[in-house]
């Protein structure tokens, strides 16, 4: 037996990504790096105009390239026309009408992307241009003629909480505009289909979020049976809610299916602008009612959320910023009216913070408000109102998460702050940076706060499991999942928990496809709680066999086994063996579905147990604005934030600090700016992500208090750290300038002019 | 697609006199771009990083002018004898892109691309730099007012080569200054260079107009206003800001205003008017 252990990578410890190596060799293979014998790549022809009739199609100029193998348009696609996350209303290819500019009308699969490119040019379409409903007011009454069958009204919900009749002492209102951003992640869409021989199925790797929710959709719309729809998860370069609606899927699969040849489909970066759903622009009022002292006593808010012209998940995003109205604080009273329309603008669905962005945006700038009505200030008035476990949200849930609000503002508030900028700072740290357009004295520092609550897991009676198996053999540990690994670590996560159920060492994960059951989608910050839950589940299975083995081996009653390190000990007694002695020559498997706690739907009130699981957090943001070029440079971000149980404190610090540039690029830069259904900046030129320069020092707190609710102790982390650093910035360029700003990305000319 | 290799500038006028379709690549920052985008199809590509003279420069102490060859990158002008001799190009040079777009793109490129955001354009205009032309025909010597024409237009033919550029070496303050959207690597929304030359105020303003627009008025303003521009008050250089402001044409995009850029120009030009002097 050996004396000396060696380290192993269980919970708790930073153990590092399995394939992180790899990508920063530039060996890992991504989506877009596969390939196959005798490929042909694909390409979509997309509508120039954001809503117009179609008066024909003609693609016999196309078919008789040299090198072109197919064409494809909506008369090709064997089953259901359209595709959907929540309602199917989104044609597979535009056929009598396009409804934003992008939308696709046809696709081609040629030997080469240069062929396809002219194939493309050569597909003659006659348009009849039609008046664009581009403004989200409009679409909410009936202004505007129906855009689509379904109505220019995608969701309405109403919350209706308390004795509405109640007036505050102090009323602060405020109108928020939220801009539309976009998930950029770095690796565009791709898919590789390979064609089952018979015909009759296909093979498809592909990066996306969810594995499942793409076969079940493909499927019908290729009219095969799921089975025949197999689905591999290709190397993900990032994802952030954008892989959650079908892109170039089912077009892939079908040009495969037609040419009986592998073909692969991949985005260049102005077609993924056009080839995903972005975060919903949104503008949002707010009143809030508090006593003299700036107690809430009553919030009343309408929200708008411009879905675009496809539903995507907008139904769900407006659930999820209209009962996140109040923040992470009491409230007793609150009227609230929300809209989710539909818009000849680009489709909105899933981005990272999923509605709750929208709404803190507002609740945070209305917090400030408060504290400056009530004379006091902004960590005061939100320690005041803060949330505690056992508190009702405006829907009536009471809040049975861990919820130390008060304890994240406190331990943000005792984070340093950075020291003053030097009076010989290098231009670099100045706002405007290597452009060089300031001196020291031009600068001005603000700080600003922001703190949020967030659901995770899917809400409204979703039941959002997970699946996963345990393979123990021969002192290794296989796990199989359909876990999307988008870059968030669950591929680290899975084996550090084999590790410690276990005692293994050595634990690997087996390809991630959809040769198991579904494990739900990569978002709401939900697969540490539920994949987690579903490889902790299975590993237990497996360690119960395991103690049935050994003990009927050894006449001991399992009962009394445990795993200590990496050997089985009797608690009872003194046997000892190693778990790779233990399970020499034998295989053990099991599979596990972990399902959280059942929530329900809201009623016409907006009351309801609607949520599974709330998280939250605390920034505050030092800034250095220029005021007279408006100009910004953030300087420092503190944060603490509420993670229940910390499993791997290098992964969730990469959480934090990505989430943070995330949200700083909401509030100073990203944005898409679509003017009448158009999209003027669909390039990195002119899309601004933020930049090393721009990203500023973060100091984090990572608040652990055990989520009894939780598998592992551990809430989801992806989330909130983009949450509230957006309002905290803003309010920093308030505090910095003296100046009202109600919009987020701020740009220069909102603080100067 | 044939790529033409040339060692020698003779080498280069004469492939490109022979091929006068072919495209001249010289970093490739702007061409590649465009290549990749579809915007452009070239038939043939005349590679210009294998000619050494292009990537040299040279003072001359008695002219007291700096000649700095076409191919030389940007990151070879932010520190060292070029920075010390043309302090504003150095700092144009520096907002040039990521340490990657320095590495490779070139003045020649700024030059031939020619939008009114290229960085180091107004640096050349208020120094009233003269570009070097080169062609089967002999050498042309333009300067820069004439050079450029347009947004995306100059007055190099089709058969010429940009060889260099001549920039007077002043000893006296100047500077650039940028503004974009994010701290590093963005595209200029206005940008603004400051000189001293002959004893006169130079201002020269990038992406507020077709062309890099020379602030006249607001020269003369200054001219009259001072008699020392080492010592300009600060309300003389809020004025002098006002005025250039008023010479911008600068246009609504998806980039920024056309108010915001006419506000820009003000607060670069009264900032640079008095950076570097002791108030
Ligand atoms: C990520 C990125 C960031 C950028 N940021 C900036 C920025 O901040 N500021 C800025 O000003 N620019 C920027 N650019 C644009 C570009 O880097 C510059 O314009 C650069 O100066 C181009 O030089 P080049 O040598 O790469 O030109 P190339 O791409 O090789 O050529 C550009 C054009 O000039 C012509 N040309 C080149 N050399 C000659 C010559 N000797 N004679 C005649 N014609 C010639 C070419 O035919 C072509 O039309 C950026 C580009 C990228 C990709």
């Amino acid at each position: 037996m050996s004396s000396v252990k060696t380290k192993r990578d269980v919970l708790g410890t930073s153990s590092l990504r399995p394939d992180g190596g790899a990508k920063v060799k530039g060996d890992f293979a991504f989506t877009s790096d596969l390939h196959a014998e005798n490929m042909l790549w694909g390409a979509t022809l997309r509508s120039p105009h954001p809503h117009a009739r179609i008066i024909s199609i003609d693609t016999t100029a196309a078919w008789k390239i040299a090198g072109v193998e197919c064409v494809v348009t909506a008369d090709d696609v064997p089953g259901q026309l359209t595709y959907g996350l929540i309602s199917s209303d989104q044609p597979v290819f535009a056929k009598d009408v396009v409804r934003y500019m992008g939308e696709p009308i046809a696709a081609v699969a040629a030997d080469h992307p240069e062929t396809c490119r002219r194939a493309l040019a050569a597909i003659t379409v006659v348009y009849e241009v039609l008046p664009v409903l581009f403004d989200p007011e409009l679409a909410i009454g009936d202004d505007f003629e129906p855009i689509h069958p379904e109505g220019n009204l995608i969701r309405q919900q109403r919350i209706v909480h308390g004795d509405t009749s109640v007036v505050g002492d102090v009323i602060v209102e405020g109108h928020y505009v939220i801009g539309m951003q976009d998930q950029a992640f770095l690796g565009t869409e791709s898919a590789l289909a390979l064609p089952d021989a018979d015909g009759q199925g296909v093979e498809v790797f592909v990066a996306t979020q969810w594995l499942h929710e793409d076969q079940k959709q493909m499927a019908a719309c290729l009219n095969l049976p799921t089975e025949r729809v197999r689905l591999v998860l290709g190397g993900v370069g990032g994802a952030f809610g954008a892989r959650e609606d079908i892109s170039l899927q089912v077009h892939t699969a079908l040009l495969a299916l037609r040419t009986s040849r592998p073909v692969k489909m991949q985005y260049g970066r102005e077609e993924s602008f056009f080839g995903h759903v972005h975060r919903h622009p949104a503008t949002v009022w707010m009143r809030h009612h508090a006593t003299n002292e700036g107690k809430i006593v009553k919030i009343e808010a309408r929200f708008v959320f411009d879905g675009g012209a496809y539903a995507s998940t907008s139904a769900a995003v407006l659930i999820n910023g209209v009962t996140h109205t109040q923040g992470p604080y009491k409230c007793p009273v609150a009227v609230v009216d929300g809209y989710a329309v539909r818009t000849n603008n680009p489709p909105c669905g899933a981005m990272r913070g999923f509605g709750v962005v929208q709404a803190c945006f507002a609740h945070e700038g209305q917090m400030d408000k408060l504290a400056a009505a009530v004379g006091t200030d902004p960590v005061s008035i939100r320690l005041m109102n803060a949330m505690e476990t056992g508190d009702l949200l405006i829907t009536g849930q009471p809040v049975e998460s861990v919820a130390p609000v008060a304890r994240l503002i406190r331990e943000t508030n005792e984070i340093p702050l950075p020291p003053d900028l030097a009076m010989d700072a290098n231009e670099l740290e100045l706002p405007g940076g290597s452009g060089i357009t300031a001196e020291r004295k031009h600068i001005k520092r603000g700080i600003g706060w922001g703190v949020s609550i967030k659901n995770i897991m899917y809400s409204e009676g979703f039941d959002d499991y997970s699946t996963a198996r345990c393979t123990l053999s021969d002192g290794k540990v296989v796990l199989k999942f359909a876990t999307s690994e988008v870059g968030q670590g669950f591929v680290t996560l899975a084996p550090q928990i084999a590790r410690s159920v276990l005692g293994v060492t050595d634990a690997v994960c087996d390809t991630i496809d959809t040769q198991i059951g579904s494990a739900g989608s990569t978002s709401a910050s939900r697969q540490t709680w539920m994949s987690g839950g579903a490889v902790d589940g299975a590993c237990r299975l497996v360690r119960e066999r395991l103690f049935e083995v050994v003990g009927a081996q050894h006449n001991i009653e399992p009962i009394r086994f445990a795993i200590e390190d990496d050997e089985i000990v009797d608690t009872a007694g003194t046997f000892r063996m190693s778990v790779i002695e233990a399970s020499q020559g034998i295989t053990i498997s099991e599979t596990f579905e972990h399902h959280h706690r059942p929530t329900e739907e809201l009623d016409e009130n907006g009351q309801g147990n609607c949520h599974v699981a709330f998280a939250f957090v605390a920034h505050r943001a030092v800034v250095d604005v220029d005021p007279e070029l408006g100009l910004v440079k953030v300087v420092q971000i503190a944060t603490a934030q509420d993670v229940g149980q910390v499993l791997n404190p290098l992964s969730v610090l990469g959480q934090i600090e990505g989430g943070i540039a995330q949200g700083l690029g909401l509030a100073v830069m990203e944005e898409i700016i679509v003017q009448e259904g158009r999209v003027r900046n669909p390039s990195f030129t002119d899309y601004l992500l933020p930049t090393a320069l721009d990203a500023p020092v973060v100091v984090a707190r990572m608040i652990e208090e055990y989520e009894q609710q939780a598998p592992l102790g551990a809430k989801g982390v992806g989330e909130p750290p983009c949450i509230s650093v957006t309002p905290a910035i803003v309010a920093a360029i308030r505090d910095a300038i003296g100046k009202d700003i109600d919009r987020c990305p701020v740009r220069p000319q909102d603080i100067c002019l | 697609m044939p790529v033409l290799i040339a060692h020698t500038i003779s080498e280069a006028t004469e492939i490109l006199a022979e091929n006068p379709d072919a495209t001249i690549l010289n970093g490739g920052t702007d061409l590649m771009v465009e290549v990749n985008f579809n915007h452009r199809h070239p038939s043939s590509v005349l590679l210009l990083r294998n000619v050494p003279q292009l990537r040299e420069w040279s003072i001359d102490s008695s002219q007291q002018t700096i000649t700095i060859g076409a191919g030389v990158p940007y990151a070879a002008m932010e520190t060292g004898a070029i920075a010390a001799a043309v302090p504003a190009l150095a700092q144009a040079a520096r907002t040039v892109g990521s340490p990657q777009i320095r590495a490779a793109g070139t003045m020649g490129g700024n030059l031939g691309t020619c939008s009114p955001a290229g960085d180091t354009l107004p640096v050349l205009s208020a120094l009233e730099a003269t570009i070097h032309l080169s062609s089967q025909d002999g050498e042309r010597i333009v300067p820069f007012g004439e050079f450029m024409v347009g947004p995306k237009k100059n007055s190099r033919l089709q058969h010429e080569i940009i060889t260099a550029v001549t920039l007077p070496i002043t000893g006296r303050r100047q500077g650039y200054s940028k503004v974009g959207v994010r701290n590093a690597m963005v595209i200029s929304v206005a940008s603004a260079c400051f000189a001293v030359v002959d004893d006169t105020p130079r201002l020269a303003m990038g992406s507020v107009g077709p062309t890099i627009l020379r602030a006249v008025k607001a020269e003369k303003f200054l001219t009259e206003a001072t008699t020392n521009l080492n010592i300009i008050s600060d309300e003389i250089a809020r004025e002098f800001g006002q005025i250039a402001s008023t010479e911008a044409r600068p246009i609504d995009d998806h980039r920024s205003t056309a108010q915001y850029r006419a506000h820009a120009i003000k607060v670069l030009a009264s900032r640079l008017a008095v950076r570097g002097t002791a108030s």
